[in-house]
């Protein structure tokens, strides 16, 4: 029987000591009448060996060469990481709620902490939400909460947010009556033109502020976030973690500093799988430290004065707090978090500059390439951190990433569903697992089937 | 050896000078090149407004040292890998190794979430498959497997009842019912979906108060919150009963799958009458809790709710996989993550389900039942107070320590802290809220009778000890990395971010 350890002896002996016959026995306060036999549709079991061979099949699919980021970036994950985050004692431990018991994972959290706020520039952080997406919502919610000026439930939504992100903030949000106003982006410029923002936007709660934006161009935060905070908003800044190690830190920006940092931790040493599990991080500073939602680790000493770990401000959760909680949220996205800590640890602030960097100049070369082929054009003239939009003249998107596909290379995201305006518009990422070859090969097929596909048109 | 030279041993162990905050083991100008991309020379084109001024403070170490800092941080947890963990409501059975080694297949980690399908049928021909299986063990008629833990499932499921009653037209029920046994998730939830929380108590027997019911219940009643078997570790017997009170109301009822485990392939919440469900698949399959997460909370809904389930999911036409989306389910609640949700745990989940099979279910049920009937009945031999003694139990059971908070002035918290150092994870301690001083007692069907045993003997030594030198017992643990925290300090004097100058050891 998989993974059941019982001998019939054992049952016996167990069996005898509650006093009943058999094991169905133990069944009966549930009604008759709601019982079911056997879950014919449910196939039968595998053993290990079985399922090995199934899953190795199925695992071996096509690995084209991959341009594609919109959210998830592909980046060097080092060796020891995984095999770190999954020895037993992480992989296999509960959420940390006996501290005595649970140190390892305490500190680590706490050491977590400390990287994203240093690394944001804020005082404080939790132990992780789920991810960017819904850490965002959960950022829209929180900063309801805490701007004291404001009783209002609108907020300021770029269109330059990515756009998943936007429709998952509006389904965690909208039964609580808030309401997200779009806030659009320059045709020409692809973000968001400060001097077009109102001069009296009215009680607004916070502006979110995309950096890089969905489009990998980098908005003017700082007049944004002075904008914003002359006005009585809350700043939400949503940001790609690796490029922190190049970018001015949220808690810099402008004359005060954003005052709600989210984003998705994915890019630090976690796997594109398919989509998770990642985590969303969040960081805020102190005074607002009380409205955050999730977990968060503490520092303070046990009953022989020795410095410890444990969870703190469990007050402000549900478990305590019940309906009137900040979020129904418990856990964090532990192993997750473990593998990012590692990350920043191995990387250190050099290595991930590095990273950030090299991912920055592959992304310029390979505009600079795509550029040059003919119908091909760059979308915007702002400056980029590690992704781009090219426009296509005279094919689809579409069909010319499905030719690319077929030549073994994954072109980038299709704009068109949420971008119709930018005509046909591809979002292209190269982070530094990108080699001089790879990036020359994406040229290549780029320019066979342009050329391939305008002739067929004409 | 006294507790008090264990302590003193124990204390030279953990204070080495290995032990700081990795902060503190970081030295200037120590980095990683194995780690770091190839500088490169071509231009930087961000105006420097832009840019950061000061790199930002992360560790400066040698991998070696990274490696060595965070195996010895492993080293202070406990884990089911290395101990008995008990846990009531949370499930904590042996996570096993296939089930990580073959979702961790390069194919399925390099495969981006957003990479056409084509590329990425055998992992989406998994996620279909759990749909499928999921369906059928709940007696669902659709399942939605995005949400990405319980409490988001939650979330899902109240979202989805409110989209129907809106729906409808039917914008006057504005209260949801959980009874006071609940988890602190399901309040929370009804409330970020916009409803205000009727509780209604439990009876002295562990089911809910049926009369309490119909006095809350009406027509402004968008549905109920249960846990069956309930948080309380019993049945809740007249389940059909409340199901047709709560329709009849107009009302929807969502199933809180804390507790599948203990009814797998021997009930289903479908034929119980729920509307809609959500499954904690880091409990009854096996994911790994990771020290709090990632989870995977999927959702499965009855007819009336189809539309309504989060996107995405994945479809099949006789051919291919391909996502289902908000343009394929517009009644849809909307997405709930970026992606898929957790889809790594989805897929570990999956390879579980294959490698239990159609027999391997209903064995988690009967397991796991007679592991916590048997321990009930060792450990009321050894003079236990069982909250509900009338009771089978069901997965679970719990024991209160109130007699002997009264009497020894020794609580469940100095029950369960004596505990780890008997080498036992402490069971769930004050929850459910309603019953004073009580262990929630789940041992799963993956543990031995000889480590159920073990734990019955150090429940019995303790209150021995309890009994006769409650003051040792009242300051346990002694043999831990360290001994009991201050939470008040961590409350007040905050310390939630390391910063340079500071010592740790």
């Amino acid at each position: 029987m998989p993974f059941i350890p019982h001998t019939e002896t054992d049952v016996k002996q167990m069996l005898a000591s509650i006093g009943v016959n058999d094991i169905e026995a133990l069944f009966d306060e549930i009604p008759a009448e709601l019982r079911i036999g056997l879950l014919d549709k449910v196939p039968a079991g595998l053993n290990e060996m079985e399922m090995s061979r199934l899953m190795h099949v199925r695992a071996s699919g096509p690995q084209p060469l991959c341009f594609i980021g919109a959210g998830a970036y592909e980046h060097h994950i080092p060796a020891a990481i995984w095999e770190i985050v999954t020895r037993g004692e992480f992989y296999s431990a509960y959420t940390p709620y006996q501290a005595e018991a649970s140190q390892g994972t305490l500190q680590l959290i706490y050491e977590y902490q400390t990287m994203m706020a240093h690394l944001t520039g804020m005082e404080a952080s939790n132990a992780s939400l789920y991810d960017g997406a819904s850490g965002l919502a959960e950022a829209v919610l929180m900063a309801v909460r805490a701007n004291r000026k404001s009783k209002s439930k609108r907020i300021l939504m770029p269109a330059s947010v990515n756009p998943t992100y936007r429709s998952v903030v509006q389904t965690i949000v909208e039964n609580q009556g808030i309401t997200l106003e779009l806030v659009d982006y320059q045709l020409d410029a692809g973000c968001i033109d400060v001097a077009s923002l109102p001069a009296d936007p009215g009680d607004v709660a916070a502006l979110v502020i995309p950096q890089p934006n969905f489009f990998g161009v980098l908005e003017d935060v700082n007049a944004l976030t002075d904008w914003a905070h002359v006005h009585g908003l809350l700043v939400i800044a949503v940001v790609n973690p690796t490029s922190l190690a190049l970018l001015t830190p949220p808690g810099e920006w402008g004359e005060q500093g954003a005052d709600v940092v989210c984003g998705e931790g994915q890019p630090l040493g976690v796997p594109l799988a398919g989509g998770g599990p990642y985590f969303g991080f969040m960081c805020c500073n102190l005074k607002h430290v009380r409205q955050m939602p999730g977990r968060i680790v503490g520092r303070t000493v046990d009953a022989d004065g020795k410095p410890g770990f444990a969870l703190t401000l469990q007050a402000r959760e549900q478990h305590i707090r019940r309906s009137k909680a900040t979020s129904n949220i418990c856990t964090n996205q532990g192993l997750v978090v473990a593998a990012a800590t590692i990350y920043m640890t191995l990387l250190g602030a050099q290595g991930l500059n590095r990273v950030a960097n090299s991912s920055h100049q592959n992304t310029q070369n390979l505009a600079a390439q795509l550029n040059a082929i003919d119908g091909v054009t760059m979308a915007f003239a702002s400056p980029t951190f590690h992704e781009f939009v090219i426009k296509l003249d005279g094919v689809s998107a579409e069909d010319v990433l499905g030719a690319l596909m077929a030549d073994g290379v994954l072109g980038g995201f299709n704009l068109n569903a949420d971008y119709p305006a930018l005509g046909e518009a591809i979002l292209v990422c190269a982070t530094e697992t990108k080699t001089a070859a790879d990036i020359a090969a994406y040229r290549d097929a780029l320019s066979r089937v342009m050329s391939r596909l305008k002739g067929g048109a004409a | 050896m006294s507790n008090e030279m264990k302590r003193n041993i124990n204390s030279q162990n953990i204070n080495g000078h290995q032990d700081g905050v990795i902060f503190e083991k970081s030295h200037s100008g120590r980095t990683n090149a194995c780690q770091s991309p190839r500088e490169s020379s071509a231009s930087r084109v961000i105006p420097a407004s832009l840019l950061r001024e000061s790199p930002p403070l992360l560790p400066e170490v040698s991998e070696m040292q990274a490696v060595r800092h965070f195996t010895r941080l492993s080293q202070k947890n406990f884990s089911i890998d290395t101990h008995f963990y008990p846990l009531g409501s949370c499930t904590m059975k042996y996570n096993p190794r296939a089930c990580n080694t073959l979702a961790m297949l390069p194919g399925f980690l390099n495969y981006h979430p957003l990479a056409p399908v084509e590329t990425g049928q055998g992992f989406m021909s998994c996620l279909y498959e759990l749909q499928e299986i999921l369906k059928e063990v709940t007696g669902m008629k659709e399942v939605s497997l995005t949400p990405m833990a319980g409490a988001q499932g939650e979330f899902a499921g109240m979202a989805m009842i409110r989209a129907y009653h809106d729906a409808r037209g039917d914008t006057a029920r504005c209260e949801v019912i959980c009874p006071d046994a609940a988890h602190g998730t399901n309040p929370a939830t009804a409330v970020m979906c916009g409803y205000k929380v009727k509780e209604i108590p439990t009876r002295a027997d562990g089911d809910i108060d049926i009369e309490a019911l119909k006095e809350v219940i009406g027509p402004q009643t968008a549905g109920i919150m249960l846990t069956n078997p309930s948080t309380v570790g019993v049945f809740e017997r007249r389940i059909t009963e409340i199901a047709k009170i709560v329709h009849d109301a107009g009302g929807l009822l969502y199933y809180d799958g804390a507790n599948l485990n203990a009814i797998l392939g021997k009930v289903r919440p479908g034929d119980m009458g729920f509307d809609v469900i959500h499954m904690n698949l880091h409990k009854t399959f096996s994911t790994p809790h990771g020290g709090g997460g990632p989870g995977a909370g999927p959702v499965g809904v009855s007819e009336r709710l189809i539309p309504f389930l989060p996107v995405p999911m994945v479809g099949y036409d006789g051919d291919q996989y391909h996502w289902l989306t908000k343009k394929d389910r517009p009644q849809s609640i909307g997405r709930l993550s970026a992606f898929a949700g957790n889809a790594g745990v989805l897929m570990r989940a999956y390879i579980y389900a294959r490698l239990l099979g159609r027999e391997g279910m209903p064995r988690i049920a009967e397991y796991s039942t007679l592991n916590a009937n048997y321990m009930m009945v060792e450990l009321q031999k050894k003079g236990f107070d069982l909250a509900f003694p009338s009771r089978r139990a069901t997965h679970e059971f719990i024991v209160t320590l109130k007699r002997q908070a009264k009497t020894l002035d020794v609580s469940a918290m100095d029950f369960a802290k004596r505990l780890l150092d008997y080498g036992y994870h402490a069971p769930t301690t004050y929850f459910p809220l309603l019953v004073p001083e009580c262990f929630l007692i789940e041992p799963t069907e993956t543990e031995d009778k000889d480590t159920l045993d073990g734990f019955i003997d150090a429940m019995a030594k303790i209150q021995s000890e309890a009994e006769t030198q409650a003051d040792m017992v009242k300051a346990a643990p002694y043999t831990l990395p360290a001994r009991r925290l201050d939470d008040v300090r961590a409350a007040r004097e905050l310390d939630i971010v390391w910063k340079p100058g500071e010592q740790t050891r």
